[in-house]
């Protein structure tokens, strides 16, 4: 099994810290070149028109929703056999949200799939005979180019050597599992995942866990608890923010990416201590992402580590995305910056995006992880891993090591390397905003209004590419777009008719010239 | 020390009351010495000329006729005001509390956190886990031992039906193994909306949701509908999935005593009155009733009938978690609902894992469309996780449409769990509880080692040489800082319709030795 390398000076402190250590303040600006990222300033008039689009929405909603108070307007998914209503659901802000303005364009969410999500995906044809608030399967499907799945490195496969591992340990173990791990849920198919993952991300020893949400909301609080402080970024995913809430720890949230932030808040939190009592802060633990799956971003490693180190604080990398998808072999975002997987204290990660499976990992130390195996409430609580999907995810994890004895994973990595960058040199050339990291397979293509982001959906649709349309709540109010993710299955012909199709779509929809301003931090 | 605020405060009083004073008087002097000047000069002014005397001709005027000790008197106290609005230090009671940039440094060198985790010691183990190789069925190979499997949760012996196995492979084969995304961006396949139908289809509910862990579904339906300022009622014996949603929902947690109907009457009863006193706010608040219908961790049976009748008469959901006992209770294996001649709308919300009596993965909840669907844009660990693999969701069904085909086995595993729940009884050295027909047994030693970790070291070692013995069981396992009420430590069973009489009485019998050997 493979040992972290560490200096001898750090060896006794867990979080890498240099006692004595540097003192002088880290300048956002001190490093690294290779941190290119693009954000553009939402400008005004996009802004105004946004909010507008919205108000409009929202007003129609109230008049609607009067109207059917006085029962003119008869219309609705259930509420008429749910008369006692104890659970309120009425008066919910999420319920006008979801009748009046997520309805409008309920038909390019939740689109179902009836095949394998690889580089193409056959979507079931629908219709909705009644605005929207119920989908008829009309019995046709349409095979659309798969521009929405987190397929990064290809692995959605049908058939191939993952597939057949999967089949194989469905005969050997079973589809299901009905222990904990802690009980008689350890599977020898488990074990030696955690092995190939410890060894693939570069750590002591990992644990693996059945789904990647869990893994997140169930072993933060295993590592944080009341008295400690957890700063999180702005944009971490909900499981993190769960993960957070459950544990009882204090939430400070910094800007995204943002270093000066993180650090006032990390140097405030030293010299005031905990609210009221002022007694030092047990643990401080800093949650980042790799990429972060609505921007496209990645974080500063670099500077966050140096703060790490300098205040003693521990940090936690989420690579659900970027794990498989980044760096040279794919080893995540460790390896695309140059950091040593060593200075991240918890490795966690995901298998549903590179590796075709589902489920997630920690990866740390042994004391780490040993720790957890007798304290997360997932190891304890709930059930353990599937086998096939232990498989499929051993099996693909061997091939991007080359353990195969192929280079076909070294191939795929490269290939999504080269995608990644031609399409977003592409999109940024017709002048789109594109959000995020020049090396994320996650695009986001900024398109403001609500209204475009459905249009551009369906009207994509219509051509035979699947992409995802994401707006409020679940990015801010004035920045709706559309993600794309990208994956080594895609070819340089798929990729040139998704260009050219938005294109021309966008130029119909008045979109495009962009003036994107490169930032370069 | 708590004189010093009161200090600083009569300082600060004193300091504003003598500024405005001073003020005041000044100004008042200077006004009525000019009004007094002006009216003294109006005789030898005519009416006219006094309103071009402007303010600084008339301080001019003022001062030419005015004593000279006045006016030195009042430019002091001008020059004192100034001095006292401007030139002062202001004070800032908590300037003090702020370090220097050097105290800070200091400060941050100083501090020193705890290791991430803390070190293992004795209390702190490892914890062993056993490797299991091959099918986990009636038996299993733990750590290349072939034993008796009373461990696991398989209880309709699905996990190694062969029907099963083969709907995954073709499942496999067609959508592969992973659906690469959350529900709502291309990771709904035809296949979970078929599992959702058939789930609401068995359990005779309007929609059924489907989450990917078991763990997750009531973790977080319980959330997605109560929020802070809501009131949850609920048993103090739920299991840790159901602590974790109640404590994420953030609302006020009322819990009962564990199946105890007269205290949650209580509560009620309390609840009611404080909304009479305040109508509006309990208007507005929802109230839910969340319980288990098996309880994991004790195996005995809620009340239910009571429970229905509270709903009704204080207007309080019911959120009934029935991953023990869907699969498992009733003529048809619905769940509690069934077995106490319940109707579906008596309970709003069933929430039940599929890793017990399905033999798959992931977890679902069942209700009236317009609750569940609440759940699809609210439930967290639905919208913003990966939907569960289709293989799974395939076996899913299946598993569902054998319960439906196969009904006899529902009955069939309630006699084996009464016919083991007997066989158990007559070992002297242990307490069987819990309800009669629940296929998980909790025994309890019946005579304290005195301690909880003694008993907890006993019960260890009865289950190694079971191990050797060739049965498989395990003690239940709880995070024991963090449960709401730890049960006392027992060894947790699980009885499978695939078991035979033989080996359960084999079982009984090995677990009765074992007993006897270790009590002595």
């Amino acid at each position: 099994m493979p040992r972290e390398k560490k200096p001898v000076a750090v060896a006794s402190r867990s979080n890498g810290h240099v006692p004595n250590g540097t003192t002088e303040k880290i300048t956002a600006k001190s490093k690294k070149p290779q941190h290119k990222e693009t954000f553009d300033q939402v400008p005004l008039d996009r802004a105004i028109t946004t909010y507008f689009s919205y108000a409009l929405m929202i007003f129609w909603g109230y008049i609607w929703d009067a109207l059917r108070q006085i029962g003119l307007i008869k219309d609705g998914h259930g509420e008429a056999t749910c008369k006692d209503d104890l659970f309120k659901l009425k008066m919910e802000w999420t319920g006008f949200y979801t009748r009046n303005v997520y309805r409008r364009m309920r038909d390019c969410f939740n689109r179902p799939v009836c095949g394998v999500p690889g580089a193409y995906i056959d979507l079931v044809d629908r219709k909705s005979d009644d605005f929207n608030w119920t989908f008829k399967n009309v019995g046709t499907k349409t095979r659309c180019l798969n521009l929405g799945s987190y397929n990064y490195l290809g692995f959605a496969e049908e058939k191939g050597p993952c597939a057949d591992a999967a089949i194989q340990s469905i005969h050997e173990y079973g589809a299901g599992t009905n222990s904990s791990r802690v009980d008689l849920g350890t599977l020898q198919c488990i074990q030696d995942l955690e092995e190939k993952v410890a060894e693939f991300v570069r750590k002591a020893a990992a644990i693996v866990f059945g789904m990647g949400f869990s893994t997140n909301s169930t072993n933060i609080p295993a590592l944080v608890e009341k008295g400690c402080l957890i700063l999180s970024d702005a944009l971490n995913h909900a499981s993190v923010v769960t993960g957070a809430k459950l544990s009882g720890a204090t939430i400070r949230v910094f800007k995204h990416n943002d270093i000066e932030s993180l650090e006032y808040l990390l140097r405030e939190a030293i010299v005031k201590g905990q609210p009221r009592t002022h007694r030092p802060w047990k643990k401080i633990l800093i949650i980042v992402e790799g990429i972060y799956s609505m921007e496209g971003s990645v974080p500063r490693l670099h500077e966050i580590i140096e703060l790490k180190k300098k205040y003693k604080a521990y940090l936690y990398l989420d690579e659900a995305h970027s794990i498989g998808a980044m760096g040279p072999t794919g080893r995540g975002v460790t390896e695309y910056l140059g950091v040593d997987p060593a200075d991240v204290d918890i490795m966690m990660g995901t298998f549903t995006k590179s590796f075709g499976g589902c489920g997630g990992y920690i990866a740390a130390t042994e004391d780490i992880i040993n720790h957890l195996r007798s304290h997360s409430h997932a190891a304890i609580y709930a059930s353990a891993m599937s086998a096939p999907v232990a498989l499929q995810i051993l099996t693909s994890m061997k091939i991007i090591m080359g353990e195969d004895g192929t280079n076909e994973g070294q191939k795929r990595v490269t290939q999504l390397i080269e995608n990644t960058r031609y399409f977003r040199k592409r999109l940024k050339e017709m002048k789109f905003t594109v959000y995020g990291n020049d090396d994320s397979p996650v695009v986001p293509i900024i398109v403001y209004q609500p209204g475009r982001i459905q249009a551009i959906s369906r009207k994509l649709r219509e051509k035979k590419i699947a992409v995802v349309g994401v707006g409020y709540p679940a990015t801010s109010i004035v920045e709706g777009r559309i993600r794309i993710c990208l994956s080594a299955a895609h070819t340089r012909e798929m990729l040139d008719t998704v260009l050219k199709e938005f294109g021309d779509i966008c130029s119909t929809l008045w979109m495009g010239n962009d003036t994107v301003k490169d930032k370069t931090s | 020390m708590v004189t010093a605020p009161l200090v600083h405060l009569t300082n600060q009083i004193t300091h504003t009351s003598l500024v405005i004073g001073l003020g005041t008087i000044f100004t008042a002097s200077l006004f009525c010495g000019l009004i007094d000047r002006l009216r003294g000069v109006g005789g030898t002014m005519s009416t006219s000329d006094y309103s071009y005397i402007t303010i600084f001709e008339g301080i001019l005027l003022y001062a030419s006729e005015a004593p000279t000790y006045h006016i030195i008197l009042e430019v002091a106290l001008v020059l004192w005001i100034i001095k006292l609005l401007f030139f002062t230090q202001k004070y800032h009671p908590n300037a003090s509390d702020k370090p220097t940039p050097e105290e800070e440094e200091s400060l941050i060198h100083d501090w020193e956190p705890e290791p991430l985790v803390p070190p293992l010691s004795d209390d702190n183990k490892v914890p062993e886990s056993p490797i299991v190789t091959g099918m986990t069925g009636t038996y299993v190979t733990v750590d290349g031992k072939k034993c008796l499997n009373l461990a696991t949760f398989n209880f309709l012996g699905l996990l190694n039906k062969k029907n099963i196995h083969e709907v995954a492979e073709t499942t496999i084969k067609k959508y592969g193994v992973g659906s690469c995304g959350p529900r709502g961006f291309y990771g709904t396949m035809d296949v979970h909306i078929d599992l959702e139908e058939k789930l609401a289809e068995f359990t005779g509910r309007e929609e059924a949701i489907v989450y990917s862990f078991g763990f997750a579904a009531i973790a977080s339906a319980i959330p997605a509908y109560s929020k802070r300022g809501d009131i949850i009622f609920c048993d103090e014996g739920v299991g840790f999935a159901v602590q974790k949603g109640l404590s994420a929902s953030r609302s006020q947690l009322k819990y009962f005593k564990h199946n105890d109907m007269e205290d949650l009457e209580k509560l009620l009863l309390d609840q009611e009155k404080k909304d009479k006193r305040n109508p509006d706010k309990a208007k507005k608040a929802r109230k839910f009733i969340v319980a288990e219908a098996l309880y994991m961790n004790y195996g005995d049976l809620v009340p239910l009938k009571k429970l229905v009748e509270f709903r009704k008469r204080f207007g309080v959901a019911i959120i009934l978690e029935e991953s023990l006992s869907f699969g498992v209770l009733g003529k048809t294996g619905k769940g509690a609902v069934e077995h106490f001649n319940l109707t579906n709308d008596d309970v709003d919300i069933v929430c039940a894992s599929m890793s017990l009596s399905m033999a798959t993965m992931g977890g679902f909840c069942a209700g009236k469309t317009f609750v569940i669907d609440h759940q699809r844009l609210s439930g967290v660990g639905y919208c913003f996780s990966a939907s569960l693999p289709p293989f799974l969701a395939t076996a899913g069904s299946e598993a569902l449409s054998i319960m439906k085909e196969s009904p006899a086995m529902f009955q069939e595993l309630r006699e084996k769990a009464k016919l083991f729940r007997q066989l158990l009884n007559d070992i002297s050295e242990i307490r069987v509880e819990g309800f009669e027909e629940s296929p998980l047994i909790h025994i309890y030693l019946a005579h304290s080692q005195g301690s909880r970790e003694l008993d907890k070291n006993l019960l260890d070692q009865i289950v190694s040489d079971c191990y050797q013995e060739g049965i498989a069981i395990v003690t239940a396992k709880y995070l024991e800082s963090q449960e709401h009420n730890l049960p006392p430590p027992s060894i947790r069973l699980a009885v499978s319709v695939e078991h035979t009489k033989e080996e359960l009485t084999k079982g009984a019998q090995v677990l009765k030795n074992v007993f006897e050997k270790r009590c002595q």
